[in-house]
This record gives C-alpha cells, structure tokens and sequence, in this order.
C-alpha cells in the first residue's frame, strides 16, 4: 500500500481513537453540573474518568505529532490557518487538565465548585471547536495559492460546520453517559439512564443530519462522488439509531458500543469524504492541500510507519489493560478503600 | 519590515514564554519521579511504613507539578504549526518524526501509568503498583530524549538532505545518535536529578527547621543527598563537555557566551566583566579571568583556539551574504555565567549538606537549613538561563546554517492575532502559576503530612 495513503489511514485512525476515547471522558465532563446531586457522586463522577483520561488525551498528542511528522504542509496550513481556534481549544485543554488535580486539593465547595465547571466548560468548548474544525477541512476554508489560510476566525463558521461542532457535543454528551451508566452504580446509575434516553434522540437526530449534509458537501465542494463517502455516512447513522434502539431496551452494554461506533464513522465519514485532499480550499478549488501535496518523503513515511507498527499495537495493549484494571463500578462495594497490602520484606 | 519584524519578535516571546514556563515543571518531574520510585522501591523491600508516608508526601508534590506540565506540553506541540508554519513544512520531514515518536513511544506510557499509579495503590498487587511507577519514569526519560533530538537538530542538524527546499531525513540513525543530542540529553537527565535532589531537600531542611517530623524527613534529606552531590558534580563535568559540542556545532554561540570578540589562543575564562557586549565598546572597562581556562572548556585543550565574533561573522558573511549573525551578546554572556554559577552553589551546598548529615549536624545547622530552602529556587533560575543560552544563542537562524528565524513564522497569522495570543498565554500561565505555587506549599508545608493513624487509605477519593 502506498504510504501516503497508509498516513492519512493512520491520521483517521488516530482521531478516531481519541474522539472515542476522550470523546466518554468529554461527555462526562459536559454532564457534570446536570447528573449528580451531591459532593460524593460529583466525586464518583470524577472518578469514573480519573484513572484513564490522561491516556486517553495522549491520543490527541500522537495526532498532532504524526500530522507534523507525515504531512507538515497540512499540519503547517491547519495549525496557523486555525489560529484562535486553537488557542480555544488550548484554552478548555488546559484548565480540563488540571482540573481533574487541582478540585480534590481543597476541601472548600467554592474551589470544588470552580474545577467542575472548568471541567465542564473544558469538556463542552473542546468538543465543539474540534467538531467545527475538522467539518471545516472538508467544507473548505479560503487557502492562498501559495498554501497558507487567507481568511479569517469567522470563516471558520458556516451553518455545516456549526452543525459539525454540535453534533460532536450532542455524540460526547451521549457516547459519556452511555459510559457513565456502564461505570457508576444505584442512583447516579439510574440518572445517567435517564440522560441516555434524552440525549438519544437529539443525538441521532443531529448525526443522521450531519452525516447526510457531509455527503452532500463531499459532492458539492469536494468533487466526489456520492459513493464512497455514503458508506461510513451510512454505517454512522445506523450506529446511532441502534444506539437510540438499545438504549430504549436498556441494553447499556450494546448502547455504548453503538456510540463508539458512531463517533469513530463520523471521523470515518469526513477522512472519507475529504480523500484525496487533506484540507479543500474554498477560495481556489486548485489550492486545496492534498495527501500527495502536503505528505513527507518516503523515507521519513517508511520509518514512521515501522515505529507505529511496533508501538500502536502496544498502547493499544497497555491502555486495555488499564480499562480491565479499573472495571469495577465507581461507588460499589468493590471500590471501597481496603488497607494496602503490606510488603513482605524482600518480596521485591 | 516593521510589521514583519513585529510578527516575528511576537511569534519569539510567546514561544520563550511558553517554553520556559514549561521547563520549569518538566525537569521537576524528571527528577522528583525516581526519587519517588526509589521511596516506593524502598518501603517495598523493607516494610517500614515511614518510607510510604515520604512517597506519598511527595508523590502528591509530583502530581501537582505534572498536571501543569503535562497541559502546558501540549501547547509546545501546537505552537510550531500556529506561529511558525514555514518552519514546521521546512523541517516536518525531519523534526516531526521525533515529535511523533515521543507521542506514541513515551509519552503514551507516561501518561497511562500515571493514571494507574494514582490510583492503583487499592487495586494492583504491590510489586505491581510499584512498577507502574517505574514505567513512569522510563516513559518521561524517553520523552526527553525524542523532545532533545528534535531542537538538537535545529542546534546541530544530521542525516538530512535538502530537497526541493525542504529538509528531508536521510538517515534516522543520524538523527538519533546525534552527538549533540546526546550530550543534550544528558545535560537535561542531571539537571531533572538536580532539581529533584534540591526540591527535596530543601523541603526537608524546612521541616528541619520547624521541627517537624525531623525523624521521617531526615531519611529524605539523606537520599536527597546522596543523589544530590554525584550529580551536582557530574553536571559541572557534563556541562563542560556539551559546551565542546557547542563550540564544534554553533562557533558564534560560545563566542558569544564568552563575550570573546575575536580569536584567541589560549584564551582566558571571563569570569566578570563590565562593558565589552558591543561592537562599539569590545573591551570591557573591569574584568576578572581564569588564564585558558576557556580554551579548555570549549575545545578540551589548554592551549586551544577559540574563535571570535569578529571572524565568525565575516566567515558567515561570505558564506551566507550580508547580514548580523552574532546572537544578543550581553544576553548570552549573562545567561551562561548564572547558569553556571548556579550549577557550582548547587553542588557546593549539597557537598556541604553531605557534610553537616555526616557529622550530624544537619537538624542543628539552621543557617544551612534556611540556605537549602531557599536554594529551591537556583535549579529554576539555571535551567531557564540554559535554555536562553541555547535558543537565543543560535539567532539568528531556527535551524542552524539553514532556515532563519525572521523567516521562518506563519505568514497567515496577523500581529492582531499574535497578541491577543501572547497576552492570553501570559494571563493564563500566570493565574496557573499562582494556583500551582500556592497548591505546592501549601502540600510541602511542615504540618501537611498525614498523621501516621490516617495512612493506610491511600486511594485517591475525590
């Protein structure tokens, strides 16, 4: 296989990987503020995410660093062309991330109070600019002939990639408490059901949209046919309704599943539709950067490729070991603190 | 040239705000982390209890201290792309696979065992727990060294060619093995043992100073120690043999780190000086200097030939046309002389702490507890000049011999953007900076610890 198109795979994969990931531990911290109703739950809430959501983040960071490293001109154009947005996105980062270690440090409700909702703000801004962003390589922003962004902050939203960032809060709303039903337990449990149902139909109702309208801006700016882009549209749309379906007969398991699967087909369903570009240009169809224009040179592509085939399967390996490590319910018994073993001396 | 010139100096400030700010807490973590892991190692193989209490006392200062690193890293990885998008197409061919790598081979790693660290202490067995926070470190180890291969290539670039104007890999062995690199790296490992050794101590000397818990701590103080004065000393030797690879690698940069205007041999080391930064005035009116000892530094020979500013800059001329190739000289000067003057009141302080613990002195000597507690701050102040010496010293190109930094920024990114940009990171790293210096305090202060009854229900519970 040609390893400029192995790359953009791997590009896809690897935001598919962090918007399932990162996508539960977003949602969780969107319904923050709404589904607990006291300090312990916020606690069990937390904690729910605690453990996994800094391994989950890295997927954003091996994106980034593989964007750099296997198509720079893309990463180049992107990142300066999307400037405040990304300085958004910083932003929610950055005051998410030390949320989740700074709210325990005091005991006082107005500082626990603040870090929630730094993490809920965090989750919800994160979410919504990614949405916007990656709708907006396919929808195009104006590019100059010499590759660089030409426009300005407001370009960045037209009613499809608003929609784009909407339907990524209502998924990560959805896909986090499907999660949140799966990890917690008695009340909060039940809560977290109850948010399913209602986020369920908005959320269907949102993707099925959105995926539709991304087939039609496929054809329409993208110069593509409507196959093959139809397919992960497709597959997505079915994903939610089943999910929607599933949640109905409370089958949390399948749910949960079912939104994985949607929001991994919605990243499928913009890389597809994008191929062969990277970013389309909406000022000179001719500007556009594609895989071949914007990707490094063979060597660089061949050795990058040997360290992800060693390496992927390895995180992969390690951070499901950490999900079968913290299997238990948040707030059953199974958790409760036990003493720590004490070390036998020179068990080591 | 004004706006450009504007752009391009804003794109700078941010990116040394940005990357000193972050510095201040990596290093920290690199050498807090396997003091912890030896804590651990050590209450696990013999079972004393107050060995636990330490590697939670400070494991919970490395957890404050990674939170801020760890957010503050990403903004490092985005910043190429956002202000310096000629310089990322330039050099992602190259530059970005180590990026990439450290992502997906360290700090990948890093990052998941952390998480199983915090809160694994309830749920994997206890050699099990313990080895997680050894991953840990090995991850952030490896991290460092794929972060000082890529901005060792921009000081020294290896195994590349230059085609289409664009550098691209042509050996990634080259690039791994980078002499400069390598040097680099372990500069960088001992300075985070460095900052971890003096942290620690200088916590324990504040305990020691109010009295508290003077049994517990004095077991920290003692390995605080005795990473403390090897690696103090190793470092005024490593550092001394980076400088070589500098001087082989960036002439203009040692030359400006000396001040030394033109060519010498054998060349005295300018311990202080007073004038003599600029080309109008070469001749400082007060100096004080150590005969070859410069030569020795930067070549390894007493009788070495060390360049001058005057002549590197006419040698870059003819080979690269006209323009000012010599870095902010007054700047550089300073900036190595506090880094190193640093380096040596480190390592006499721990010598002399070595001492006073030998003769048992060290929970009586206040005058040396109040030294160490304020001492914290010296590995700060010498990694942040190091890094200044490092950057600024290569201006003014971003790649050496390459891509100049007045050439290299996002041309899409208005000085508007620009500064809304640098005031945001300013505001924002200052409020963390505030919270995080409070927080960390706060949990090192004296009547923080944990009494001995609450201990054995270490599961984080937020």
């Amino acid at each position: 296989m040609d390893l400029q198109i192995l790359w953009f795979v791997l590009i896809a994969v690897l935001w598919s990987g962090y918007f399932l990931l990162e996508g539960f531990d977003f949602g969780v911290g969107m319904l923050l503020p709404f589904l607990p109703k006291d300090e312990r739950e916020r606690g069990q809430m937390f904690e729910t995410i605690g453990p996994v959501w800094d391994g989950n983040e890295v997927w954003l960071v091996i994106a980034g660093g593989a964007t750099f490293a296997a198509f720079p001109a893309w990463y180049g154009t992107m990142f300066s062309g999307f400037y405040l947005a990304l300085l958004l996105v910083l932003f929610f980062l950055i005051v998410r991330v030390v949320s989740f270690e700074w709210r325990e440090k005091s005991e006082s409700p107005g500082w626990r109070t603040v870090w929630m909702w730094a993490n809920t703000v965090g989750s919800f801004g994160a979410s919504l600019i990614w949405g916007v962003g990656l709708s907006n390589l396919l929808y195009g922003v104006p590019i100059n002939s010499s590759g660089d962004f030409s426009g300005t902050f407001w370009d960045l939203f037209t009613g499809y990639t608003v929609l784009g960032g909407v339907t990524i809060v209502l998924l990560f709303a959805f896909h986090g408490s499907t999660f949140l039903t799966l990890r917690t337990t008695g009340d909060l449990c039940e809560r977290a059901a109850g948010a399913t149902r209602r986020l369920s139909v908005v959320a269907a109702l949102a993707v099925a949209g959105f995926l539709s309208w991304t087939v039609a801006v496929a054809v329409d700016r993208n110069d593509k046919d409507v196959f093959p882009p139809i397919v992960p549209a497709a597959l997505g749309i079915a994903a939610v309704a089943l999910a929607l379906l599933f949640v109905l007969g409370r089958r949390s398991g399948w749910a949960f599943v079912m939104t994985a699967l949607a929001t991994v087909l919605w990243v499928a369903t913009i890389f597809t539709s994008l191929y062969p570009r990277v970013m389309v240009s909406s000022t000179d169809f001719a500007n556009s950067l594609t895989v071949e224009s914007a990707s490094s040179a063979h060597y660089t592509l061949a050795v990058m490729s040997v360290v992800a085939a060693i390496f992927l399967p390895l995180v992969l390996l390690y951070q499901g070991w950490t999900y079968h490590v913290f299997r238990a319910r948040v707030g059953g018994d199974e958790v409760l603190p036990q003493p720590v073993a004490p070390p036998t001396a020179g068990s080591g | 040239v004004t706006v450009a010139s504007t752009v391009v100096d804003l794109a700078r400030a941010q990116f040394a705000t940005t990357s000193i700010y972050h510095f201040l807490f990596v290093p920290l973590t690199l050498g807090l982390g396997p003091l912890v892991a030896i804590m651990q190692t050590i209450w696990h193989r013999t079972g004393n209890d107050a060995w636990l209490r330490l590697t939670r006392f400070f494991g919970t200062l490395l957890l404050i201290n990674v939170a801020i690193g760890v957010a503050t890293g990403l903004v490092q990885e985005f910043e190429f792309g956002m202000n310096w998008s000629v310089y990322s197409r330039f050099v992602g061919n190259v530059f970005g696979a180590p990026l990439a790598v450290e992502g997906l081979a360290a700090f990948a790693l890093e990052s998941t065992f952390l998480g199983l660290w915090i809160f694994g202490w309830n749920r994997l067995s206890p050699r099990l727990h313990l080895a997680t926070i050894w991953i840990v470190v090995v991850g952030s180890w490896l991290s460092a060294y794929f972060i000082l291969v890529a901005n060792s290539w921009m000081q020294h670039p290896v195994g590349y060619k230059i085609v289409d104007g664009e550098a691209q890999l042509t050996s990634v062995w080259a690039l791994l093995s980078n002499n400069f690199a390598l040097r680099a790296y372990l500069h960088t490992i001992l300075a985070g043992l460095i900052f971890g050794s003096i942290v620690v101590l200088g916590v324990c000397c504040w305990h020691f100073l109010r009295g508290h818990e003077v049994d517990l701590f004095r077991n920290a103080a003692k390995l605080a120690l005795i990473v403390a004065v090897p690696v103090t000393a190793l470092q005024l030797v490593v550092g001394n043999r980076f400088g070589e690879a500098v001087t082989s690698a960036q002439s203009m940069k040692i030359a400006a780190s000396e001040a030394q205007w033109n060519t010498c041999e054998p060349c005295p080391f300018s311990l202080f000086q007073i004038g003599g930064f600029s080309k109008d005035d070469e001749t400082p009116s007060l100096s004080i200097t150590i005969p070859r000892l410069l030569s020795y530094m930067a070549t390894g020979s007493f009788d070495g030939q060390v360049q001058g500013l005057n002549q590197l800059q006419a040698q870059e001329q003819s080979k690269f046309g006209p323009g000012n190739y010599m870095p902010n000289v007054m700047v550089i000067y300073w900036s190595m002389r506090v880094m190193a003057f640093a380096g040596v009141l480190m390592f006499l302080i721990a010598a002399l702490g070595a001492w006073l613990y030998w003769k048992k002195k060290l929970e009586q000597a206040r005058w040396f507890q109040w030294t160490a507690l304020v001492a914290i701050a010296l590995p700060f102040i010498a990694a942040t000049a190091g890094w200044i010496l490092t950057e600024m010293g290569r201006q003014p190109w971003i790649v050496q011999g390459l891509l100049k930094t007045s050439e290299a920024n996002s041309p899409s990114v208005s000085t508007i953007w620009l500064g809304i940009s640098l005031g945001f990171f300013i505001t924002l790293y200052v409020v963390l900076g505030v919270v995080d210096f409070v927080l960390m305090r706060r949990y090192a202060r004296p009547d923080r610890l944990a009494p001995q009854e609450e201990l054995p229900a270490p599961a984080v519970t937020y």
